[in-house]
């Protein structure tokens, strides 16, 4: 049941077939092309939020949806790499679930702190950064000979 | 084919990889990934200091030169050749694993030749950006004076415009958040020192292969491991790209 012809580690129970070299080529040739396509698209949408900006009073909102659309296609650009390039698609999906699974702490990791970083402008923006604090220090007397005074 | 029969395998039973993989190959795979950890680490803070501010300097404006362009106003030309020679030395290097895994000898060394190429020209591009950015200096107006200054870790010429103040036919600007030097040097200089590292892994891997070593191992699984690390540093760079360039 072995590939005899790369067979090098006790370890490997069994190889991906090597596949005829036409085919394989193939798929290198096409996800070459949709990783140019893709940034092409990305590019054009970061030269259109340019050209927004020329814009005296350019919208927000769909700036930041422009944004938006470009995280997801560098999101999908990452997926062709790692699925087809990197040829973690083809592994053993036990294999592939102790590399994806840990990466799940990204969208915690993510949200909380641009949500926090967020929080910060709004310090910013109010007087809650310079606001002197509230009470007034009080400074008792210490009578220095009774118990628990300072000695 | 061999898959069919894997159904009645004990696959923890012992003397085999229950990943079906070879140990060196996934422990690459879980230092990439502590790697990513260390990588998204880095952008977020760059992300929470970006969100803390009310201003932060357009990338559009700031990357819009070209060597031998002179000034001209060419936002996202370079980086986008640079993504390009990024996204090229990917494939080839890919090319080089396929020809590896049919034991190919000298279509592993013709494309570990390119990759080679690809990831000095990439650092070569790196090295210039770095220069324009660090050398090419703007009129800012600090504590009422103009003052001429280039981007660094500690000064940002790339703040909101002094209105209607202009200085040798130049804009002047007030300064910019002074972080953004720190990280854009920061993180791409890390990104780029694994560009460099993978380099020299590829170098290292091209004189193995030129002396015969993999033929007589009977296997090119280092030139896969290298593939791994070195397709690791285009994924990266699609993030950098991203976070600085892009959006």
């Amino acid at each position: 049941m072995q590939h005899s012809s790369n067979t090098h580690s006790p370890e490997v129970t069994f190889h991906h077939a090597p596949g005829d070299s036409a085919s394989t080529i193939k798929k290198i040739v096409r996800t070459t092309v949709i990783l140019s396509v893709i940034t092409l698209i990305e590019l054009a949408l970061g030269f259109g939020i340019y050209m927004l900006h020329k814009n005296p009073d350019p919208s927000h909102a769909l700036i930041l949806f422009i944004k938006g659309v470009i995280v997801i296609l560098s999101l999908l650009k990452a997926f062709y790499i790692v699925g087809v390039f990197m040829h973690l698609g083809d592994e053993v999906k036990n294999m592939i679930m102790t590399i994806v699974v840990p990466l799940m702490l990204f969208i915690w990791f993510i949200a909380a702190f641009l949500w926090d970083g967020n929080a910060w402008r709004n310090l910013r923006n109010t007087d809650a950064g310079h606001r002197p604090a509230k009470q007034e220090q009080v400074t008792k007397p210490v009578d220095a000979k009774k118990p628990g005074g300072i000695e | 084919m061999a898959t069919a029969a894997t159904s009645d395998i004990k696959w923890w039973a012992g003397g085999r990889s229950p990943f079906n993989m070879e140990y060196g190959k996934l422990m690459m795979w879980y230092f990439l990934m502590s790697d990513a950890f260390t990588f998204g680490a880095f952008l977020i803070s760059y992300g929470t200091i970006r969100f803390s501010q009310n201003y932060w300097p357009d990338p559009n404006h700031v990357f819009n030169a070209f060597p031998f362009a002179g000034h001209a106003n060419l936002p996202l030309a370079f980086v986008s050749l640079m993504t390009f020679i990024l996204i090229i030395s990917s494939v080839t290097m890919v090319l080089a694993v396929h020809a590896g895994h049919h034991m190919d000898r000298k279509g592993v060394i013709k494309w570990m030749i390119w990759t080679i190429v690809g990831g000095i020209a990439f650092l070569s591009c790196q090295a210039w950006e770095w220069t324009h950015l660090i050398t090419g200096h703007h009129p800012v107006l600090i504590d009422g004076v103009v003052q001429e200054i280039g981007t660094t870790v500690s000064r940002n010429p790339w703040g909101p415009d002094v209105t209607g103040m202009m200085h040798d036919g130049m804009q002047v600007t007030k300064t910019g958040p002074v972080a953004f030097g720190g990280y854009f040097f920061g993180i791409t200089g890390f990104h780029g020192f694994h560009v460099l590292s993978g380099v020299v892994i590829n170098i290292i891997m091209l004189i193995m292969t030129l002396n015969g070593t993999f033929d007589r191992r009977g296997h090119y699984q280092m030139i896969e491991k290298a593939g791994l690390y070195w397709h690791f540093v285009d994924l990266v760079w699609v993030f950098v790209f991203l976070c600085f360039y892009l959006i």
